[in-house]
């Protein structure tokens, strides 16, 4: 830089050097925030698939499929807790499908704006109870009064109690995802609609639905995902904490996989010790990330679809 | 040009009788669309089972938890845990939730806002970038338990000599990473809502990025961010599932009384886990005491929630 000269050069123009060092430490601080959280993906690979390859080097592989899953037993069936996850997450969209969508159908067609200022804290404060407290009540108000009442042979620990509850709890998820998804429908489709003198319902089901179709289908394959992932409601509600059976039975006690991750890790019961069993919850564990990822990315298309096409 | 009348003298022919009669029904009758009105009813229904729902759940742990305070009133909250339903409390409970979040508001929070400025306000649109972002999504939707397998692979024993096992720190260090993905999502939504005006202002006056984003875009952004990083404080403290992972007693423990790091490596439990074992005892009196558990653990989500509404309606501004 020549300061004696007259004119200014286009080093000048950038600033002190000093400045523009602490401008580049302070991005790359933000930067490192940013990259922790791709660390933190590569340690749950890392951390879960390098152990689960240890559990299955070291079990017996004619265990994993066997009649029941017993890990202190050395039994691994895991087509036991992948029906059991099977069955809890499906009786949970049962309920979380119809009023989720139920309910963003609602609030996006229907209610006013003040209708919905009452409205849709209802969701956000079911999306607050935390899973333990939905536990308790599947336990001590679903299983009784509901379960227990269609089949009066049930077990108190049962997989549709624990099924129904964890369906409460993905009731909100479901509802905001596809209530989004009819959002961006733009208004153009439903005004063509009601010029040609179409109904509420009739636009709402024949026009708004269709087109949000894809987002429908993510909020779906969402609440699954999250219906799969969820611990606590099964781990209190659905019982079999010491194993069970391959088995169909919604009324009886069953594991799911995440029970059975629960169960592994709980009080008197912990094995911390017993050897086989305790790397098995790597084993289950990278089976139900690697499941949910999938499902995860799978609804993620389907949001990218609604987006590009309004 | 005038205002279209139409000429109310002149009749439209529409041939037969019978159609003009139907034409006639039409226009004047005041039809109810039924099958329209049992729809509505019906989705105004599942919401309204969504409040039912809830207002079950309330009224349920509310009368069965409610006699536990009624008897023993805060002594409840300040005893210890015992296999005394008696003489049980939930005092170590909520001391090791707080200690938890502690680690949650100094981790996650300034982790995560930062993780933020930087999609936000510093990346460029490149790939490197949209794998971030991607990244973040779905470590939002890892189940909570895989957190907690995370966490006892490395808090627990890679990272043993540092974190003593299945100690507070495992939990605090596990539950933080638990969050971090919904704090970033919350707080870049809170930077995003800031309008570029906001910022050009602040570089036509000559100041530097950093200084822009430190005295106008953050300013401008913390109500958001203050009302998302609360709600995920409030998310942290309801979560159970990994904690049992990574070494939140489950059975009985004495507190070991000393200084704090002594208690930072020594055993813990929270809130939540103690609804959760207690919740496997059997007998009426542990199920009033898991109630009047879930009760405590309500109060104090409640509280959080409380205090992030009050801040967004304090600092709350719009465009």
């Amino acid at each position: 830089m020549d300061r004696s000269s007259g004119s200014l050069s286009l080093a000048d123009l950038r600033g002190s050097d000093r400045r523009r060092r602490r401008e580049r430490a302070i991005r790359a601080a933000f930067f490192f925030a940013a990259g922790v959280s791709v660390l933190i993906s590569a340690l749950i690979v890392g951390s879960l698939v390098g152990r689960a390859l240890t559990f299955l080097r070291t079990v017996d592989l004619g265990s994993l499929w066997s009649f029941g899953w017993f890990p202190r037993r050395g039994l691994f069936d895991i087509r036991t807790i992948l029906v059991g996850t099977l069955l809890v997450s499906g009786i949970a969209m049962l309920v979380a499908a119809p009023i989720g969508l139920g309910a963003a159908i609602y609030l996006s067609e229907y209610a006013t704006p003040r209708a919905r200022r009452f409205l849709k804290p209802i969701l956000e404060v079911l999306a607050g109870i935390p899973s333990v407290v939905m536990g308790y009540f599947a336990l001590t108000f679903i299983s009784p009064e509901l379960v227990q009442r269609i089949s009066h042979g049930a077990d108190v620990f049962n997989i549709a109690a624990a099924g129904v509850g964890v369906g409460i709890l993905v009731i909100p998820l479901v509802a905001s995802v596809a209530e989004d998804a009819m959002f961006a429908v733009p208004a153009a489709l439903r005004e063509a609609s009601y010029g040609l003198g179409a109904r509420r319902m009739t636009t709402a089901v024949r026009v708004v639905v269709p087109a949000a179709v894809s987002g429908i289908v993510a909020a779906m394959i969402l609440g699954i995902s999250r219906a799969m992932g969820e611990t606590m409601v099964v781990a209190i509600a659905a019982g079999a904490t010491g194993g069970s059976l391959f088995t169909f039975d919604v009324f009886g006690p069953g594991q799911t996989m995440t029970g059975a991750m629960a169960s592994l890790a709980t009080g008197s019961d912990q094995v911390r010790g017993a050897t086989g069993a305790y790397p098995s919850l790597f084993f289950v564990g990278t089976l139900l990330f690697l499941l949910t990822f999938a499902l995860n990315v799978a609804s993620e298309r389907f949001v990218r679809r609604v987006r590009k096409r309004y | 040009m005038g205002l279209y009348r139409p000429d109310l003298g002149t009749e439209i022919s529409l041939g037969g009788g019978a159609a003009t009669e139907a034409v006639r029904r039409i226009l004047h009758g005041r039809q109810r669309d039924v099958r329209g009105l049992a729809f509505q009813s019906a989705l105004l229904l599942t919401l309204l089972m969504s409040l039912a729902i809830m207002v079950t759940l309330m009224a349920q742990i509310g009368a069965t938890g409610w006699r536990v305070f009624a008897e023993r009133g805060t002594d409840f909250l300040t005893s210890p845990m015992s296999s005394l339903a008696s003489r049980a409390g939930v005092w170590q409970g909520l001391v090791g939730s707080l200690m938890l979040m502690v680690f949650v508001v100094v981790i996650a929070f300034p982790l995560g806002i930062g993780a933020a400025v930087y999609l936000e306000e510093y990346a460029p649109d490149n790939r490197r970038t949209r794998f971030i972002a991607a990244n973040i999504r779905n470590l939002a939707g890892v189940p909570s338990i895989v957190y907690g397998l995370l966490g006892l692979a490395i808090f627990v024993l890679v990272l043993r000599p540092i974190t003593g096992g299945l100690t507070v720190v495992s939990g605090g260090l596990t539950l933080a990473v638990l969050v971090l993905p919904i704090v970033i999502i919350t707080a870049s939504e809170a930077l995003r809502a800031v309008p570029g005006s906001i910022r050009e202002a602040g570089y036509a006056v000559g100041a530097s990025q950093w200084q822009v984003i430190r005295s106008h875009v953050l300013p401008a952004a913390a109500p958001g961010i203050l009302t998302g990083t609360i709600l995920s404080l409030a998310r942290a403290l309801g979560e159970t599932a990994p904690l049992i992972l990574v070494g939140a007693v489950t059975g009985f423990f004495f507190q070991s009384s000393g200084n704090l790091l002594a208690r930072l490596h020594g055993p813990y439990t929270t809130l939540p886990t103690i609804v959760y074992t207690w919740s496997r005892q059997p007998g009426e009196e542990f199920r009033h005491l898991t109630a009047a558990a879930i009760l405590a653990l309500i109060m104090v989500i409640v509280v959080v929630n409380v205090l992030a509404i009050y801040l967004r309606n304090r600092f709350q501004r719009t465009w």
